[in-house]
């Protein structure tokens, strides 16, 4: 996916003044975030299961090069095949080469944001594959030719009329109401996509280190079905989703539902080892890791930086985050949006500084970090990244007017008697700045600042003498 | 608390000053009430928040050291403004990480300045300063305030205590207005739109006065309810205590 940070400002401004957006935005707190509130307050002690699941996401980044050899190791033993991608046109080539291979000319895919940020669906398709989406979001916005705008409901945007406008448009359907209906009909159109397809191709959600195992977890039965019904299937995911064991897993399995939807568990969880043993009637004839690097490493090697990889992929912050509940995901210009989006976007992406303004775009209000199962500190990155993006020439210089307006606050505040003369300057203007002012969150200043109240003179003077 | 006279700093920041400074006259009208001896420096401007959140550190670690250098007497300094006093409680030590000596310093201000509120109630365990408001007040936890202080008890136990008020809890007064510092300024529509979504929220109270303990908020609130012509007004808890 080309992304388009740099244009936060436009993309946002049009959000703000989408009715459908907004109408749709809306729903989220009170739907997304309302029910991983409650659903955390079922549990006994979530504040130590954050932790714990902090402290494992930890110990696999300090030695991630363990976990994956074991990871391969395992995957291999059981038959299955792990690739290495660099960056996302080795990842890319990987799985077209697989494809071209095997003589595949249908794809059926479950939910993966690895997908996007590796623009996995276009190489395929200028191929003359075929290439369905199978989660209903991810159909949905299939068929509208557009991108995710969520990490977990890529359609949220969307709202129920726009979607019935679209199945009537692209697919025939009647005009229907129900999302029950809606539902109903992207199934049956997909049933018979699912049967006649010759790759399945699947993001993951963890990968088991010590087991081979790849874990999904799903509301529509759609991941299973594409993971077991073609003769191919491939994972594709980054590096950092690797746990140790079973038992990590049993930490973080309950912090994944519960933060992306309110739900204990997911309505299916898959825990897929190597294809299809001699003895199963099920599954995959194949089966192929794909792990993804692109830009992963240069952040666990980043000490500021390294807990981005934490990540689990929840949403969670993106539900509660103010500003992306009032713009939408499209907005951040990339695969991912809101909190999480500003903190991996400008280091994932091939040009930082095309990303500068995202860091940015947060209240840095902490909400995100109130939220985040693995206690991601995402407002103390968001501003390492903006001291980045100041200071750090690789990051991009800040432009230079924004440079000197830095320099001459710093230099009026610095110095009392400046700011007391600005501010008397500030005064005589009072009633042009009344008028001007619009867009400030401030208003003109006071008639009287603190500093020339009679209480507060006379409090300095007396200050000086003795008690 | 010791009988003798307390003597403590207030720190009054460059936003009361200029654009609130009624809510710095309210804090010291009550701190001398208390019988406190209030110490005042003009000398104090900035703590250097809005240059830490926007990556200068060169400028931040100025203003961070003339705020130190502001208050060596190891007395307590007290604040009117939660964001300036969790920007030197939680932030002022990155900043001098390389430099011992400023290190030092910077841990002995955190560990003695206070924001309003906290001061009264946890320190000089003070709830009832006999005020009086007449109607309905809503109270908005400030981010800088309530996720980074941890202060949030403190301020409705003093509304509590006053007479005539009724405080009306809007639903989620723990998110955020909108303001954000330098994001208001760059992204002043989306800073709006939050801010208007609180507004409404404070309204469905019955309650048309917003208070709290970060000046900043309080502002861009009442800027932003001054163009939806809406009624609501903001007070700095201060200015209803004082």
């Amino acid at each position: 996916m080309k992304p388009s940070c740099e244009l936060f400002d436009t993309l946002s401004r049009k959000a703000l003044e989408d009715p459908h957006l907004q109408e749709a935005l809306r729903g989220i707190d009170k739907r997304l975030r309302a029910m991983r509130d409650e659903a955390f307050q079922e549990l006994p002690d979530a504040e130590g299961l954050r932790n714990q699941a902090r402290r494992i996401r930890d110990h696999v980044l300090d030695n991630l090069d363990t976990y994956l050899e074991r990871l391969e190791e395992n995957v291999t033993r059981l038959g299955g095949t792990v690739h290495w991608a660099e960056d996302a046109a080795s990842a890319r080539k990987v799985v077209e080469d697989l494809a071209v291979s095997r003589g595949v000319n249908s794809v059926v895919k479950g939910k993966s944001m690895v997908s996007e940020e590796i623009g996995l669906n276009e190489g395929l398709e200028a191929l003359g594959i075929d290439v369905v989406e199978t989660d209903l979001g991810e159909f949905i916005i299939q068929l509208a030719g557009e991108t995710p705008s969520h990490i977990v409901g890529p359609a949220i945007h969307k709202t129920r009329r726009q979607i019935a406008e679209l199945f009537h448009r692209e697919l025939g359907a009647p005009l229907m109401d129900e999302p029950e209906d809606m539902t109903r009909f992207a199934r049956e159109t997909l049933r018979k996509r699912f049967l006649g397809a010759d790759m399945g191709i699947t993001g993951a959600n963890f990968l088991v280190a010590s087991a081979g195992a790849v874990v999904l977890f799903e509301n529509e039965g759609n991941i299973r079905l594409s993971t077991t019904l073609p003769p191919v299937h491939v994972a594709v995911t980054g590096i950092e989703k690797v746990v140790p064991t079973w038992e990590d897993l049993s930490v973080l399995m309950q912090l994944l539902p519960r933060s992306a939807t309110g739900q204990k568990l997911s309505t299916y969880v898959s825990l897929l080892m190597g294809p299809k043993r001699k003895m199963e009637p099920d599954g995959a004839d194949e089966f192929h890791l794909v792990l993804l690097d692109n830009g992963r490493s240069r952040i666990l090697g980043d000490g500021e930086f390294r807990e981005s990889l934490r990540c689990i992929r929840c949403g969670a912050c993106l539900n509660t985050c103010p500003v992306y509940l009032k713009v939408g995901g499209h907005a951040y210009g990339w695969v991912y949006s809101g909190p999480i989006g500003s903190v991996l976007t400008p280091q994932l992406i091939q040009d930082p500084h095309s990303a500068s303004a995202l860091p940015y775009a947060t209240t840095l209000c902490g909400a995100c970090a109130e939220v985040c199962p693995v206690k991601i500190d995402i407002p103390r990155i968001l501003t390492a990244l903006r001291r980045r993006y100041a200071e750090d020439p690789a990051w991009g210089p800040a432009s230079w007017t924004e440079r000197g307006i830095f320099y001459l606050a710093g230099t009026i505040l610095g110095d009392r008697r400046l700011y007391e003369t600005t501010g008397r300057i500030a005064r005589m203007f009072r009633p042009v700045l009344e008028s001007r002012l619009t867009g400030s969150p401030f208003p003109p200043p006071a008639k009287t600042p603190f500093r020339h109240s009679r209480a507060a003179t006379a409090q300095t003077e007396k200050g000086g003498e003795s008690e | 608390m010791k009988r003798s006279i307390m003597r403590i700093h207030l720190l009054i920041p460059c936003l009361v000053d200029q654009f609130r400074p009624r809510a710095g006259l309210g804090a010291l009208n009550i701190l001398r009430s208390l019988g406190m001896h209030v110490d005042y420096t003009p000398e104090q401007v900035c703590c250097g928040q809005p240059f830490y959140k926007s990556g200068r550190m060169k400028e931040a670690r100025a203003l961070a050291r003339k705020t130190l250098f502001n208050y060596l007497d190891g007395r307590p300094v007290v604040s009117p403004s939660g964001s300036c006093v969790n920007m030197i409680r939680r932030h002022y030590e990155e900043l001098f990480l390389n430099e011992p000596h400023l290190l030092n310093l910077s841990r002995d201000l955190s560990a003695r300045t206070y924001e309003f509120s906290e001061f009264l109630v946890r320190v000089l365990g003070v709830t009832d300063l006999g005020a009086s408001f007449r109607g309905k007040v809503t109270f908005h936890d400030s981010c800088q305030v309530r996720r980074g202080l941890g202060v949030f008890n403190e301020p409705r136990a003093l509304l509590a205590r006053v007479a005539g008020l009724e405080l009306r809890e809007m639903e989620r007064p723990d998110e955020c207005c909108g303001f954000g510092g330098v994001f208001s300024a760059r992204y002043p529509r989306i800073a709006g739109a939050i801010a208007r979504d609180k507004i409404e929220r404070a309204l469905n109270t019955g309650a048309s006065t917003i208070t709290g303990c970060e000046i900043s908020c309080l502002l861009h609130i009442e800027r932003q309810a001054k163009r939806m012509v809406s009624p609501v007004r903001t007070l700095h808890l201060t200015e209803i205590l004082g």
